[in-house]
């Protein structure tokens, strides 16, 4: 029972009347929860810094045999001390970026669907649809990709090349657009494959994001748009969109970390080069987190340490990214109660 | 929370309030709340149909299936279903606008215009998603038949052995143990945190929350190189269920913390206050007031989590090894899970394999769903909302409470006591 103790009154006359200090004394139960509590929320807190503080501790190593060059070299050889993530990390990037592409239309379209088009009734399916397809494990997605995607994607991926080819992002090498029987297999395991897996991941965790933010916009202003005569777009437009636009901003981010991070579909659907590779549709990419998953069984206690710098880079990445995602919905007007 | 305007009433009330007017100072009165959420506005359905509309979305569709058919069989060198389908959307776009601007008006063609584009793209990323789940479904149906594919493990079956010889009991067993294990670790640690997260608020919790925060997206391939860092190569275990099992709780940790912490959070204020009014202490409110307000939310976030991590692969990768042999026991030996089987059994080129990895899949697949449906029905309430067993629960516990004090009031009827516990 928490009982309010206060010192005795002074005498009267013997100091002046200061602001006495109130002790509100909470018990021995109280006291306890306290520390179990703030106990727990410590080992949390230790183990989240002995994650990072770790992976700093045995990348260090490597960290300091390779310098700055880390972050330049594009080869992976650690055992000849000729490593770096240069191509890893752009090989991350690049299929994060395609990801986010094509997540990003698809998600805003349907949580705008799901939010304003749809009736009452299909909503709660839909919403409960696109958050389990958040849950289905990402090993499922990568046998789509590997069995199915892939080979239905090839045509599209060949018909880029041989009409935007001059520019050098959709450039591959080896590929010549006039020999109809030339073989597919320069388009295949590429990054734009595996983004699209990636993205087709993604999108329901952006999209369930965006909808639980558009879904807050305030019904007096939406009512106040119509009654200006705007027409559902126009409100959409004029409301709903910029009242959304913290969530949708931090709902992207928070979907390229996860992009970032991905391994398993990544793994399963590109042939790791390493090389600096830029062109998406080329045969060939790599990630970090997909390179861990490749060299860790081999690797011996330096090469070892080479994947763990690796795994602190991508690390520092998602932290990166996922910060600021976090402070964007977090300061947005929407943010303010969305648990995004 | 908007309050409703403070109209002039309506005239079926006026008429009383002018009647009193004569004996007092009018009164403020306010208009009786709407059927809807207390206090809040609801929006109201503005969808109308008319022929026309649908005569032009028919129109435009078979316009542009036509132009698309003419234009790949006749006249362009294009091929592949993927271009039929994007040609033919982005002709049907452009002819829906052509046909809406014959009787309507600027603003109005691009209402139409994007109420038809988002609607395809709600439609497209369910058919898709649909269509990724429908899929491993569908081509595990080769190995899902065979009674043995869930009773045997595959110490018996090579690579080139048909599907009636072989099974996935070991990765069954295996995923349900280190599930079970990483969920003893998480869910007390979670909970506390999400509760301390809440309850004891400062600098350290918002500290704690932002962190924790951050650590959603914790890639989990470095979960499973953490615990890889520290229990194999900094402790010198061997790979074991056990180790998988902690690179699941690490990854798992944050996000139950996360969702408890939303649940948490929506527990009305005046609950506590109420609970803190009666004298009770911080500890007791929490134990008797926030937890049972929240528990169906805190079991869907539970449930959640666990869905997530039975189905990551990568942690589970670097820290259990393979076996194709049962393994019952997670402190030592390498432990399969189903991800893990999913994984290596498509790196095969054998397709009685690959049947294998798609059949352990759909397996993976149903395990989800039905942990899934369960959050769904548990989580189906918001806090304080009770089903009508737990209401009735909840009234007779109220009335044997009523008689217990009645009782203890006639034996001492001279003395009040504290009716609060502690």
């Amino acid at each position: 029972m928490p009982t309010l103790k206060r010192r005795p009154l002074p005498a009267a006359g013997e100091a002046d009347d200061v602001p006495r200090r109130l002790f509100a004394d909470p018990g021995v139960p109280d006291r306890v929860f306290r520390a179990v509590a703030r106990g727990g929320g410590g080992l949390v807190l230790a183990v989240m810094l002995l994650v990072g503080g770790f992976l700093l501790l045995r990348a260090w190593e490597a960290l300091r045999r390779a310098g700055w060059s880390f972050l330049t070299t594009a080869a992976w050889d650690p055992d000849s001390g000729h490593f770096g993530i240069a191509a890893v990390l752009l090989g991350t990037v690049l299929i994060a970026l395609v990801a986010v592409c094509v997540a990003v239309p698809l998600a805003t379209g349907a949580a705008l669907y799901i939010s304003e088009y749809a009736s009452p009734r299909l909503r709660q399916t839909l919403i409960s649809v696109v958050d389990l397809m958040a849950a289905v494990p990402s090993v499922v997605y990568g046998l789509w990709g590997f069995f199915w995607l892939e080979g239905h994607v090839l045509p599209t991926a060949r018909f880029i090349a041989t009409y935007f080819g001059w520019i050098p992002l959709f450039k591959v090498d080896g590929a010549d657009p006039h020999d109809p029987l030339a073989p597919e297999t320069v388009y295949t395991s590429s990054t734009f494959i595996a983004g699209l897996v990636v993205g087709m991941m993604v999108a329901p965790i952006i999209c369930s994001i965006m909808r639980e933010v558009f879904s807050q916009a305030p019904a007096g202003e939406r009512e106040g748009a119509y009654a200006l005569g705007a027409t559902k777009w126009g409100m959409i437009r004029s409301v709903v969109l910029p009242f959304g636009k913290g969530g949708m901003i931090g709902g992207t981010m928070l979907g390229l970390g996860r992009a970032l991070g991905e391994t398993i579909a990544v793994y399963m659907v590109i042939s790791p080069v390493f090389a600096v590779q830029p062109h998406i549709l080329q045969s060939g990419t790599s990630s970090v987190s997909s390179l861990i998953a490749l060299r860790y069984g081999e690797a011996g206690e330096f090469s070892m340490s080479a994947l763990m710098a690796a795994g602190f880079a991508l690390f520092l990445m998602t932290l990166v990214v996922n910060f600021a995602a976090s402070s964007i919905v977090a300061r947005s007007r929407s943010g303010a109660t969305s648990d995004a | 929370m908007t309050l409703a305007p403070q109209v002039p009433d309506t005239p079926a009330v006026a008429v009383p309030e002018a009647s009193t007017a004569a004996s007092g100072p009018p009164r403020t009165v306010l208009p009786a709340p709407g059927p809807g959420r207390p206090g809040g506005e609801r929006r109201r359905a503005l969808a109308r149909l008319r022929t026309s509309d649908v005569f032009a979305v028919v129109g435009a569709a078979l316009a542009s299936l036509s132009l698309t058919w003419l234009l790949f069989t006749r006249l362009l060198p294009f091929d592949g279903p993927v271009g039929f389908v994007v040609i033919a959307y982005a002709l049907f776009l452009a002819l829906y606008a052509l046909l809406v601007s014959f009787d309507e008006d600027g603003p109005a063609v691009a209402d139409r215009i994007a109420g038809a584009f988002v609607r395809s793209m709600g439609l497209l990323l369910v058919a898709v998603l649909v269509f990724v789940v429908g899929y491993a479904l569908w081509e595990g149906r080769r190995a899902l038949p065979h009674l043995n594919f869930f009773t045997q493990d595959m110490k018996l079956a090579g690579p080139l052995d048909p599907l009636s010889v072989g099974g996935i009991l070991h990765a069954i067993t295996g995923t349900l143990m280190q599930i079970t294990i990483a969920l003893v670790v998480t869910v007390p640690i979670g909970l506390v945190c999400a509760v301390f997260l809440n309850e004891v608020p400062g600098r350290f919790a918002r500290f704690v929350r932002t962190i924790v925060e951050a650590m959603t997206a914790l890639p989990s391939i470095v979960a499973g190189l953490f615990i890889y860092a520290t229990l194999i190569l900094g402790l010198g275990l061997d790979r074991s269920g056990l180790a998988a099992a902690l690179a699941l709780s690490v990854m798992m940790l944050p996000i139950i913390i996360r969702a408890a912490d939303v649940v948490i959070r929506l527990v009305p204020g005046t609950l506590r206050e109420a609970a803190y009014a009666t004298g009770a202490s911080r500890w007791r409110t929490v134990w008797h007031v926030v937890l049972p307000t929240a528990r169906s939310g805190l079991t869907t976030a539970v449930i959640l989590g666990t869905a997530r991590g039975i189905g990551e692969t990568s942690p589970v990768l670097l820290t259990a090894g393979f076996t194709a042999e049962m393994n019952l026991d997670p402190t030592s030996g390498p432990m399969v899970s189903l991800p893990l089987a999913t994984f290596t059994f498509v790196q095969s080129p054998e397709p009685a394999m690959i049947a294998r990895g798609f059949g352990t899949a759909a397996t993976l697949l149903a395990l989800v769903l039905l942990l899934f449906v369960a959050a769904r029905i548990i989580g189906g309430r918001g806090p304080g909302h009770l089903t009508r067993r737990q209401e009735h629960r909840r009234v007779t516990a109220s009335r044997r409470d009523a008689q217990r004090f009645a009782a203890r009031d006639r034996e001492t009827p001279s003395t009040p006591q504290d009716a609060v516990g502690t």
